[in-house]
């Protein structure tokens, strides 16, 4: 369950704060600057430079560091193991509910629910 | 034999907690003692194939504590968790904290167990409640995130918007 946990840790940190969620939501639909992603935010430059670097250092962006603009980008795969974490989730109590119902079987009564009235 | 796989429903009701939801076709006295028997915890609490529990401790009393560990001999890998237990009623329902050894989030989590038992069939429900708002800001600050769920709703949402542009 508990696999790539320090990746998780840098990621789910940087997912936690609503303007870098809104930054990635606004990098799903294509690539832009720090001017173009500081406008729609109401949030000057530097603020934008920094929640970019929380995204860049956690793997869920990455940026062109040869261009002048250096616009920002999403890096798709570091979002989709985040989202595994859930899904490991649902399959650890998925599994083992799928045990439990066998446990449950054997702990029933061999009996018939008829035998056992009739034997009270 | 008759199950009911279909039944289990993982959501995210509110930005602290995680619910699960199942139903079972024994009586709620057998799914209560399958939740709190060490002996029988160990059993089917694996996740998935490969995993033992070799540590299943459970003092169940209000105040009383548990521990599990799990083990991945293949893997050579072994997590441990454990908790207190904040209130116990007998067949209906269990209050416990949880806390992981190398935990990913802050503080501890309280997961409260309801079962529900309708002609036969008893409905679990699990939900895990994370802290307050408040400490998940402090554990934003300190790198470490406690809004994990919060975050993954809009996640899913941010993944369906790269999909459809992909």
């Amino acid at each position: 369950m508990q696999a790539a946990t320090s990746h998780l840790n840098a990621t789910f940190a940087a997912l936690a704060d609503p303007t870098r969620r809104a930054i990635l939501a606004r990098l799903a639909s294509g690539q832009a600057t720090v001017n173009e992603l500081a406008e729609p935010f109401d949030m000057t430059q530097p603020a934008i430079s920094k929640h970019l670097k929380v995204l860049e250092g956690a793997g869920l962006i990455s940026r062109d560091r040869d261009a002048q603009r250096r616009p920002s980008r999403l890096e798709p795969r570091r979002l989709a193991e985040a989202s595994a974490w859930l899904e490991q989730y649902r399959q650890f109590w998925e599994a083992s509910f799928a045990r439990l119902d066998h446990v449950l079987e054997e702990l029933k009564p061999k009996k018939t629910r008829r035998e056992k009235s009739s034997s009270r | 034999m008759l199950f009911y796989p279909e039944s289990f429903k993982v959501s995210t009701p509110t930005d602290r907690e995680i619910e699960i939801e199942r139903d079972f076709n024994a009586p709620r006295q057998l799914v209560f003692d399958a939740f709190t028997k060490p002996e029988l915890v160990r059993r089917w609490l694996l996740g998935p194939d490969g995993w033992t529990m070799p540590v299943c401790e459970i003092d169940l009393k209000v105040g009383g504590l548990y521990r599990y560990v799990w083990r991945k001999e293949s893997a050579g890998m072994e997590m441990g968790m454990g908790g207190v237990f904040r209130e116990v009623v007998r067949k209906e329902k269990l209050v416990a904290t949880e806390k992981f050894d190398d935990s990913w989030y802050p503080g501890e989590a309280v997961d409260t167990t309801v079962f529900a038992e309708r002609g036969g069939i008893t409905r679990v429900k699990l939900t895990v409640l994370y802290e307050s708002k408040e400490a998940r800001d402090t554990a934003t600050r300190s790198g470490m995130e406690h809004g994990m769920v919060a975050g993954y709703n809009r996640l899913e949402e941010l993944l369906a918007s790269f999909n459809a542009t992909a």
